[in-house]
């Protein structure tokens, strides 16, 4: 897949001093939903700024579809639509007349049809005529997506796009995502809710302290990361592991009725034949067992904590 | 040119003004009709003639031009200021315009808002006063200068401000003394010599006097002057302009 958005040697080192991005490297590849991910202050936001223009890059180039965004910011930014994390309306204005200066103000010339389909697709229609103010904050926040689609953009940043909104607008935001990549738009997002990243991303961009520490397939990422574990419930409480088990690295719960094997899904050998094996020659029963397997949240979070 | 966006931005701060009638248009109107009532009409009738012209018919100009002052200023000012203070400033840094475009549309916009209730005050001043308009040409170049140049002051003072307080500083601490001190309601002439050379530091005397030769030939200083002033002026504030856009003043860290 071709890449629309590149980002070479990027650095922001703010007036006080802060270093806020670290000689960021980032390819985006056409249609896809990319995901980044990191804690408060990582730099998701000043790195999502600097593409779109609010913030000046330190140093580094940054590439839309070929187009730079200092030397050729008309064509990089008209590709561009942008729904920040702050929800900043005009709260005077209605909802048609905002969706539509948006339009105008990324050099499009009018078209209600258009407008229509993105207000109905973000179920705005019947407030097209009301005033911002008199909306909810998650009517709010489809206006602010309204108004970054209103001119058809190539890239749609979503900054915390659902933070706090409810369940189901969430959901709804999730289908509208996945149907605007059907598009072919390529869809970055940044988000507190791992859930969201593993429900919706290709790939995965985890930055920390103003580095890029990670970008992997969502798919990729959980089988390199990610752990799977093996639970043996035992109809009878074990004080210690039998000396007969220490090969297989189990840990015994400390009411001595579970043990659990950790292993590598994606290794040759998982090992669970030979411990049941062990299991049945130490004369140890068990009556059930279950396997689980870590979310990208304990992946994340493992991260983040620099844990292996 | 991002003619669209253009038309966007213009568009929408004027459709602003039709919401903010009360305020934009009505309010300056009612103090102009104020000002003839008072001046004109209670104190003007006690005072003479000047330069052979009533003393309500020689205070349009001026005060035509303190309103264009003023709403010029308030007009951008808040056009600028108010997507800063709001959030959605963002959406204008991050649109495929031009720092020119941005400025072309806020000061046009804010400058054809004065222009017209400068027209509007005129057509008032008509109601009290018989009125004379010797040089139309002239007074619609300095009307439209004078409304361009301090719209550009505003557009300077609402991305300066940081808050409502400072962009109400510059209008009511600076520019309307300066404008009242400016040969509004009288001829410096009228002044002992030493505020008459005092005075001749105040710009808006110039403005004021180019303003008044294009109604009635009457002048303080010479109208080349008035007019090198005038665009001395909007070259200044076109400059400053132009350096706030090249270091991202108070927009772009």
């Amino acid at each position: 897949m071709q890449d629309i958005l590149s980002v070479s040697n990027l650095s922001k080192t703010y007036a006080s001093g802060f270093s806020a991005l670290k000689n960021i490297n980032l390819a985006i590849r056409q249609g896809e939903i990319f995901a980044l991910l990191g804690p408060n202050g990582a730099g998701k936001t000043t790195l999502i700024s600097i593409i779109c223009g609010i913030v000046n890059p330190s140093s580094g180039t940054v590439l839309v579809d070929g187009h730079d965004i200092i030397r050729d910011y008309r064509a990089a930014r008209s590709l561009i639509g942008l729904v920040p994390q702050e929800l900043t309306t005009d709260a005077f204005e209605t909802v048609w007349s905002t969706v539509s200066f948006s339009r105008g103000l990324f050099g499009k010339p009018a078209n209600p049809a258009h407008i229509e389909k993105v207000l109905k697709a973000l179920s705005l229609w019947d407030k097209k005529d009301n005033k911002i103010m008199t909306l909810s904050g998650g009517m709010k926040r489809r206006v602010m997506i309204a108004k970054a689609l209103s001119h058809e953009p190539q890239i749609l940043f979503l900054d915390e796009p659902t933070a706090g909104v409810d369940v189901t607008l969430r959901r709804d935001m999730w289908e509208l995502v996945r149907g605007l990549r059907s598009t072919g738009v390529t869809i970055i997002l940044t988000t507190h809710y791992i859930d969201e990243a593993e429900e919706m991303a290709d790939r995965i961009g985890v930055i920390i302290k103003g580095e890029i520490i990670l970008v992997e397939g969502k798919t990729e990422l959980m089988h390199k990361l990610g752990k799977k574990q093996l639970v043996l419930q035992l109809p009878h409480a074990l004080t210690l592991v039998p000396a007969a088990l220490s090969a297989h690295d189990l840990q015994l719960s400390k009411d001595g009725c579970e043990l659990t094997y950790t292993y590598d899904a994606q290794g040759e050998r998982i090992g669970i034949a030979a411990l049941l094996k062990d299991l049945g020659d130490a004369g140890i029963q068990f009556k059930d067992l279950h396997t689980t397997q870590s979310s990208l949240e304990d992946i994340f979070v493992n991260l983040v904590e620099g844990k292996p | 040119m991002n003619l669209h966006a253009v038309r966007a931005i213009y568009g929408f701060e004027m459709a602003r003004t039709g919401r903010t009638l009360m305020q934009s248009v009505i309010s300056p109107v009612i103090s102009t009709s104020l000002y003839f009532v008072v001046f004109g009409a209670a104190i003007g009738s006690r005072i003479p003639q000047v330069g052979g012209i009533s003393y309500g018919a020689f205070i349009v100009p001026g005060l035509i031009m303190l309103s264009l002052l003023t709403q010029s200023i308030s007009n951008a000012s808040f056009a600028v200021f108010f997507p800063k203070f709001t959030g959605t400033i963002y959406e204008l840094l991050s649109a495929p315009i031009s720092y020119s475009e941005i400025v072309f549309s806020y000061v046009g916009a804010a400058a054809t808002k004065s222009i017209v209730l400068g027209l509007i005050i005129l057509a008032t001043a008509g109601l009290f006063v018989p009125l004379h308009i010797e040089h139309p040409f002239w007074m619609m170049l300095f009307l439209v200068l004078t409304s361009v140049t301090f719209s550009l002051v505003g557009f300077i003072i609402g991305i300066w401000a940081d808050g409502f307080e400072r962009l109400q500083v510059v209008p009511l601490l600076i520019i309307t003394p300066l404008t009242f001190l400016g040969g509004s309601f009288y001829s410096i002439d009228m002044l002992p010599l030493f505020w008459q050379t005092v005075a001749l530091f105040n710009p808006v005397v110039y403005l004021v006097s180019g303003f008044r030769w294009s109604f009635y030939g009457l002048a303080d200083v010479g109208v080349g002057v008035s007019l090198a002033m005038t665009v001395a002026f909007l070259a200044i504030s076109l400059a400053i302009v132009a350096w706030i856009f090249r270091t991202g003043y108070r927009l772009k860290v």
